[in-house]
């Protein structure tokens, strides 16, 4: 379990996947990202820590668009998200995202979940989708689960489809927001395991989460934000033993309390 | 007792003047298929149509939807079948009673549905949204693939109430001289001073509408999955 025990990591800090620059976002009077800057290297995973109203999940979601920043730059993997010229739907196949509430689609099947994407925007035929589909379904220990519909699978289960749906596409990236925040205790446990066999598989990551033993074990870096702005940023060992700014210290001891 | 009960048979189940008519409300009943049709058809689509103009969010032509539809929900179909049958003519248009009946039900079917329709859409929760878009699914595609599949499942109950109370309004183009199933009968009526073709008719109305909402339930506990 302990990053010493992984596959070495090549080249951490390489090329950028992401890059985020002063990233603004209003909510009419509300300030809620003020002057954000990110860079996300290929194989990195970048994890996000803070209280609730930080601005953490706002920012993962300026990542790729599902929130139109009031002012900033995002480039993913070379594409400008925010240039009007940019095909959104086409850039965003490159930008995985798993959400707390899982959002899988109720009406399809854990395989139908999987595919839609690769038929409807991939554009593959409805055999090569269902291939890739039960290959992504495998990745994440759901083989046996391809024709269950969400409501017949345990939430730890639906969210690993969700993963399944995402990575099905071969994302450059994946933006995890609080993708154990809903589960129950005992099933966080796969949910944790299959981002942290991705994250070996050298998938760039950021991670908005309150996981603090996966941040430890597996993060490269970890980022605290406070009130729309990144606070203190350093490796885990770093954050979590000896933060340097008062609220980086207030807000981990809070945490590490319970 | 005995006699008021004769009476009563004569008057209701009068087996010769029955069969006499039969034919004609057989001829009604056609007509009421062929207009209840009609108006199942063209108000769920345009009542659709209506929903999904207005899921586009264009703040001018939401005020001109929620003008239309209000409308015709607070206009009794009957005032609208009248309007348009005789008020028309006045404007070089004489469309006849059927059309009148088929325009004014498609116009409150397309009024009701598209509520039912837009309260199924925007009851889809945000999250869905999210994850298609999240995956490149464009708007359109997120629409007819993720949250129309499941609006439409919500709202089989009220739609098929709404289409069957409104589809029974055929019965008001009796009052345009279509020669629909009450049309017939009435004039059935008139002709053998006998109100048994009124039975005739009321028979031929369960024989249409029981299906549909038998059809109805069973769309209702099909159509529902677990969440």
């Amino acid at each position: 379990m302990r990053l010493d025990e992984g596959p070495p990591r090549q080249n951490p800090r390489g090329n950028a996947i992401v890059e985020a620059r002063g990233i603004h976002k209003h909510f009419g009077a509300l300030h809620v990202l003020k002057g954000v800057d990110l860079a996300v290297a290929e194989r990195e995973l970048v994890f996000i820590i803070g209280p609730s109203g930080s601005g953490k999940s706002t920012l993962l979601r300026c990542l790729n668009r599902l929130e139109e920043p009031t002012s900033g730059k995002v480039v993913v993997d070379g594409v400008d998200l925010l240039d009007a010229r940019t095909d959104i739907n086409h850039a965003r196949q490159r930008i995985g995202m798993v959400f707390q509430s899982f959002n899988l689609y109720p009406h399809m099947t854990a395989l139908g979940n999987v595919t839609l994407a690769l038929r409807k925007v991939a554009g593959k035929s409805r055999a090569a989708a269902d291939e890739l589909g039960r290959a992504a379904l495998a990745r994440v220990g759901l083989a046996d689960r391809a024709g269950h519909r969400p409501g017949e699978l345990s939430g730890g289960q639906q969210q690993r489809v969700a993963i399944a749906r995402a990575i099905a596409l071969e994302p450059r990236v994946m933006l995890f927001d609080e993708p154990t925040s809903a589960l129950d205790p005992e099933l966080v446990g796969s949910v944790l395991g299959v981002m942290r066999d991705l994250r070996e598989s050298g998938m760039a990551m950021v991670v908005v989460s309150h996981e603090m033993g996966f941040a430890r074990n597996a993060a490269d870096r970890v980022l605290f934000m406070d009130q729309g702005v990144i606070v203190e940023e350093g490796t885990p060992a770093a954050i979590f033993e000896s933060p340097i700014q008062q609220r980086t210290r207030a807000f981990i001891s809070q945490i590490q309390r319970h | 007792m005995a006699s008021n009960w004769e009476r009563f048979v004569d008057a209701f189940f009068n087996a010769r003047v029955m069969a006499k008519y039969l034919p004609d409300i057989a001829h009604g009943t056609l007509v009421t298929i062929e207009l209840a049709a009609l108006v199942i058809v063209s108000g769920l689509a345009a009542g659709l149509a209506l929903a999904l103009l207005r899921s586009l969010g264009l703040r001018p032509v939401n005020l001109l939807i929620i003008f239309v539809v209000d409308l015709f929900r607070a206009l009794p179909p009957l005032v609208i079948i009248v309007f348009i049958y005789f008020g028309l003519p006045a404007v070089e248009l004489a469309p006849s009673g059927f059309v009148s009946t088929w325009l004014s039900l498609t116009l409150v079917l397309m009024a009701f549905s598209e509520e039912i329709y837009w309260a199924g859409i925007t009851s889809i929760a945000k999250g869905q949204w999210e994850a298609a878009r999240s995956t490149g699914l464009s708007y359109g595609q997120t629409l007819m693939h993720v949250v129309l599949p499941q609006a439409i499942r919500l709202t089989i109950p009220p739609l098929t109430n709404r289409t069957i109370a409104i589809t029974k309004g055929t019965a008001l183009g009796t009052v345009v001289a279509v020669s629909e199933i009450l049309g017939m009968a009435s004039s059935a009526v008139s002709n053998s001073y006998n109100p048994s073709p009124l039975t005739l008719g009321a028979i031929a109305y369960l024989i249409l509408f029981l299906p549909m909402v038998i059809v109805g339930r069973w769309l209702e506990t099909r159509m529902t999955w677990k969440r």
